[in-house]
C-alpha cells in the first residue's frame, strides 16, 4: 500500500514550515533512512529521511514552497510493484491533542495516628544524648535488616566525624559501614544505585553543607524516579548529617536546608530535636521505602533526654508534636529551634502569655492538622527557624494558615529567622545572626498585641 | 598500571564466529534492525506531532548496545542516558510499551509519566533512562555495588556517552569502583559528538585511557561491528564478573541522526554523515556478511525484515491507540506508601 509522506514537526512547537528542496526524483528508489527532501524552519534546515524503503511516487508540494502546514501531504512513497496510479490511502493519523483537564486539587493527606499513643512508649526509658539515640537507632535497624548499610566519610575507622556511627564498624564489620572518599556527588549517586538495586542505604553527609555536592541525585536520582518510572523504582535510602550553624564555622558551614529538601516531591524530609525524636524518627526513615533527608544538629548532638527502650518506638512520619500546651500563641520550631521555643515559652508564661510549642518534626509531609488546631484555639502564629525567612519553612507555614485557616487568625503571623545574610563568624555578629529566645518572645509579644 | 588498548584494526570476518551459531548471528541482525526501524518510525512519529519534548535516537550505534548484551545474563544490570530506546529493546523490554511511552499514554512503561527519556523495567533489570548527563554512571556503580553486596554474581552494564565522561561524577565512580573492585562494566558509546561539539573540541587525551589512574583497564572497540563489541563484551564482561573489578570499553561508534529530533547539525558535513553510511553502517555490513558467509539467505533475511515491519507497526498502533493516562494519575507515584 502506498505510504503518505507527510510534513514533519521538527519541534513541539513547529507549526508550518518551507519545504526547501527535493533530494529525489519522482520514480527513484529510496531506502529507509535516506533523506528524500529538506525543509526550512525559522531555527533550522533539516533533511526528511524515508522510513520505509521503495520508490517516490507522486511529489504533491513542489520545492520552494513556503508555509506548509505539519502533517500535510507532500509525497507518497511506493511499495514493490506498485505504481503512482495505486489509489492511495492515506493513513488518518490523528495529531495528540491532549484533552482539556480540569485542575486537580492534590489529595488530602491520610488521616494520622494519634499523637497521644506516644505515651505509652516513655513508662520504660533511658537517658540518652543525641547522638548515642542516633546511633542506636542504626545499629538495631542494621540488625532488623541486612540490607541496611551506612555510608559516608570517616563514618567506619574515625568513628564518625561528630561521632555519630561511633561503635558501628565493630559490630557490623567493613561490608556494611563503609569509609567513602571524599566525593559526595559520587557516593550519594552510588548509594542511590544500591538502593535500586535492593539494599536500603543511609549515607551521612558530613555536614549538610556538602550535600549541594550531591543534590542532583538526591533530588533528581532519589526523588524523582518513582514518579518518572509510573511508581517501578522506589527508592529506599536515608540522607542523614548535621544541618544548620553549629558555632563559628563561618557561611559554607552554616546553612540551613530545610526549605531547600522540604521543596521537592518525592522526598521525605524529617528534623528531629530530641533525642527520643532522633531515635523515633531515624528508624521510621530507615524503614521507610521512600527516600528521606535526615536533618540533625551538630550542637544538639551532646544533649541528653528521656528515650523509650522499646526497640518498636518508631514515631509516625509526618506529625508533629506538642512539646509544650498553651491557649495565648502557637509556636512552631524544629531541630535546635525547639529548645529555644520552650526556653521562650517559660520567659512568655511570666509574663502571663501562655504559649504552645510545636516540634514540627517532620517537614515533608507537614503535619498541617496539628498546626491548624492549635491556631484554632490560639489564633497567633509564631514560626521558628535557623535559616533565611525567604521562602523559607516559616513562609509556607504562613501561606497555608492564610490559605487553609484565614479567619482563625487575630494576627498577621510572624516568622523568627536567620538574619538574611551568609552567616558571620564574630562572635557577636553570629549571636544577632541567629534566632535568640528574646527575637521568639518578642515576635510572640508583637502578635499577642502586648507591650 | 592498567593494560589500555587502542582499536585493534578488526574486520566483522575477523572477530570470531567459532563461538556463536548462525541462529544467533541471525538474532544480532534482528536486533539491531528493530532497533533501527523502531528509531525510525519514533523520528516519524515525531515528525507528526504524536511524540513531544526531546527524542534522541540511537541510529547508527545499533552494533554497540545489541554486542553488549548478547554476553549479558538475566539478572545484571543495564543503565545508560536519555539515549535509551536501544537499549531497551535490546533488553527485551516490548517495543510497544517503548513506544507508548513515547506518545505519553498509559500504555507506556512508565504509564505516560517518564517520557523518552525516563523508562525503566525492575522485569528487565533495566534501571533507566536518565536525563542528567553523567548521573546514570554513579547509579550504575551503586548498581554494582548492590550485586557485589548481595554476591549474587551479576554485573552492571553502565553506558554513557563521549561528552558525559567528561563529568567528574564519572571519576569519583571510578575511583570507588576501582577501590572497592565492584563488578561494573563501564560502556563509553563515543559517537563522536556530545550535541554540537566534537569529541576533540571537549576531551583531552584518548577516551579508553580514562581509567588508567585509577588501574581500570580500558579499550577501544569498533564499536560498528557486532562482532568485534561481542568478543571485547565476552573478555571484560568475564573479567567484571570475576571480581577484579570494573573494566572501560570505549566504543568507536557514530550517531546518523541529530543529537535529538530538533537538531540543524551544523557542526558536521552531510559528506562526514554519508561516508559513514556507506562505509561502516553496522547493519549493512552484518548483513553482508551474513549471506557472505551462508548464515541466511537473500529469502531469510528479508523474512526478518517483514517480521520487523509488523512488529514496529504494532507498536506505533499501540502507541497511537492506548489512552492517555488518567488524569487521577497525576498524584500516583510521587511516594511508595508504606
Ligand atoms: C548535567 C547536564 N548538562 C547538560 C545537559 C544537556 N545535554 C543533554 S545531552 C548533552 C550531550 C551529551 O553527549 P554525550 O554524552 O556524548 O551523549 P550522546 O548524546 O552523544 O549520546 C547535553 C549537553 C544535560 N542533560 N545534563
Ligand atoms: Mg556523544
Amino acid at each position: 500500500m502506498p505510504i503518505d509522506i507527510l510534513m514533519p514537526a521538527l519541534s513541539p512547537t513547529m507549526t508550518e514550515g518551507k519545504l526547501a528542496r527535493w533530494l529525489k526524483k519522482e520514480g527513484e528508489a529510496v531506502k529507509a533512512g535516506e533523506a528524500l527532501f529538506e525543509i526550512e524552519t525559522d531555527k533550522a534546515t533539516m533533511e526528511v529521511e524515508a522510513v520505509d524503503d521503495g520508490r517516490l511516487g507522486q511529489i504533491l508540494v513542489a520545492a520552494g514552497t513556503e508555509g506548509v502546514a505539519v502533517n500535510a501531504r507532500v509525497a507518497v512513497l511506493l511499495g514493490e510493484g506498485e505504481s503512482a496510479g495505486s489509489a492511495s490511502v492515506a493513513p488518518v493519523v490523528a495529531v495528540n491533542v491532549p484533552a482539556a483537564v480540569a485542575p486537580v486539587a492534590a489529595p488530602a493527606p491520610a488521616a494520622q495516628p494519634l499523637i497521644d499513643d506516644e505515651a505509652r512508649f516513655y513508662a520504660q526509658t533511658s537517658r540518652r544524648t543525641v547522638r548515642e539515640a542516633l546511633r542506636d537507632a542504626m545499629a538495631e535497624e542494621m540488625r532488623r535488616d541486612q540490607g541496611v548499610y551506612v555510608m559516608g566519610e570517616e563514618v567506619a575507622e574515625y568513628q564518625g566525624a561528630y561521632k555519630v556511627t561511633q561503635g558501628l564498624l565493630q559490630e557490623f564489620g567493613a561490608k556494611r559501614v563503609i569509609d567513602t572518599p571524599i566525593t559526595e556527588y559520587g557516593f550519594a549517586g552510588l548509594a542511590v544505585g544500591a538502593a535500586f538495586g535492593g539494599l536500603r542505604p543511609i549515607v551521612e553527609f558530613m555536614t549538610f553543607n556538602f550535600s549541594m555536592q550531591a543534590i542532583d541525585h538526591v533530588i533528581n536520582s532519589a526523588a524523582k524516579t518513582l514518579y518518572m518510572s509510573g511508581g517501578q523504582m522506589g527508592c529506599p535510602i536515608v540522607f542523614r548529617g548535621p544541618n544548620g550553624a553549629a558555632s563559628r564555622v563561618g557561611a559554607q558551614h552554616s546553612q540551613c536546608y530545610a526549605s531547600w529538601y522540604a521543596h521537592c516531591p518525592g522526598l521525605k524530609v524529617l528534623a528531629p530535636w530530641s533525642a527520643a525524636d532522633a531515635k523515633g524518627l531515624l528508624k521510621a526513615a530507615i524503614r521507610d521505602p521512600n527516600p528521606v533527608v535526615f536533618l540533625e544538629h551538630e550542637i544538639m548532638y551532646g544533649q541528653s533526654f528521656d528515650v523509650p527502650d522499646d526497640p518498636e518506638f518508631v514515631l509516625p512520619i509526618g506529625k508533629a508534636k506538642i512539646e509544650r500546651a498553651g491557649k495565648d500563641v502557637t509556636i512552631t520550631a524544629f531541630s535546635r529551634m525547639v529548645g529555644y521555643a520552650l526556653t521562650a515559652a517559660e520567659k512568655l508564661a511570666a509574663e502571663g502569655i501562655d504559649a504552645e510549642v510545636i516540634n514540627l518534626r517532620s517537614l515533608r509531609p507537614l503535619d498541617t492538622a496539628t498546626i491548624l488546631a492549635s491556631l484554632r484555639k490560639t489564633n497567633r502564629l509564631v514560626t521558628v527557624e535557623e535559616g533565611w525567612a525567604y521562602a523559607g519553612i516559616g513562609s509556607e507555614i504562613a501561606a497555608l494558615v492564610m490559605e487553609q485557616a484565614f479567619d482563625d487568625l487575630d494576627a498577621p503571623v510572624a516568622r523568627v529567622c536567620g538574619a538574611d545574610v551568609p552567616l558571620p563568624y564574630a562572635a557577636n555578629l553570629e549571636q544577632l545572626a541567629l534566632p535568640q529566645p528574646e527575637a521568639i518572645v518578642d515576635a510572640a509579644k508583637s502578635v499577642c498585641y502586648r507591650r | 598500571m592498567a593494560t589500555t588498548k587502542k582499536l585493534a584494526a578488526s574486520s566483522a570476518g575477523a572477530a570470531g564466529k567459532a563461538d556463536v551459531s548462525s541462529a544467533e548471528l541471525l538474532s544480532y541482525y534482528r536486533d539491531m534492525l528493530l532497533i533501527r526501524r523502531f528509531e525510525e518510525k519514533s523520528g516519524q512519529m515525531y515528525g507528526m506531532g504524536l511524540i513531544g519534548g526531546f527524542c534522541h535516537l540511537y541510529i547508527g550505534q545499533e552494533a554497540v548496545v545489541v554486542g553488549i548484551q548478547s554476553v549479558l545474563q538475566p539478572g545484571d544490570s543495564v543503565i545508560t542516558s536519555y539515549r535509551d530506546h536501544g537499549h531497551m529493546i535490546a533488553c527485551g523490554m516490548d517495543s510497544k510499551g517503548v513506544m507508548a511511552e513515547l506518545t505519553g499514554r498509559r500504555g507506556g512503561y512508565s504509564k505516560g509519566k517518564g517520557g523518552s527519556m525516563h523508562m525503566f523495567s525492575r522485569e528487565k533489570s533495566f534501571y533507566g533512562g536518565h536525563g542528567i548527563v553523567g548521573a546514570q554512571v554513579p547509579i550504575g556503580t551503586g548498581l554494582a555495588f548492590a550485586h557485589k553486596y548481595k554476591g549474587d554474581g551479576h554485573i552492571s552494564a553502565t553506558y554513557f556517552g563521549d561528552g558525559a565522561v567528561n563529568q567528574g561524577q564519572v571519576y569519583e565512580s571510578f575511583n570507588m569502583a576501582a577501590l572497592w573492585k565492584l563488578p561494573c562494566l563501564y560502556v563509553l558509546e563515543n559517537n563522536k559528538y556530545a550535541m554540537g561539539t566534537a569529541q576533540a573540541r571537549a576531551a583531552a587525551g584518548e577516551l579508553f585511557q580514562r581509567g588508567e589512574a585509577y588501574g581500570i583497564p580500558g579499550v577501544q572497540v569498533n564499536g560498528m561491528d557486532v562482532l568485534a563489541v561481542r568478543a571485547a563484551a565476552l573478555e571484560w564482561a568475564e573479567y567484571v564478573r570475576s571480581g577484579q573489578g570494573p573494566a572501560i570499553l570505549e566504543m568507536q561508534t557514530y550517531r546518523y541522526r541529530g543529537h535529538s529530533m530538533s537538531d540543524p547539525a551544523k557542526y558536521r558535513s552531510k559528506e562526514e554523515v554519508a561516508k559513514v553510511r556507506a562505509e561502516a553502517d553496522p547493519i549493512d555490513n552484518f548483513r553482508k556478511l551474513l549471506l557472505d558467509q551462508g548464515h541466511a539467505t537473500e529469502d531469510s533475511l528479508k523474512e526478518i525484515d517483514r517480521e520487523i515491519k509488523v512488529i514496529v507497526t504494532e507498536a506505533a498502533e499501540f502507541a497511537q491507540q492506548s489512552p492517555e493516562p488518567d488524569p487521577s494519575e497525576l498524584w500516583t507515584d510521587v511516594l511508595v506508601e508504606a
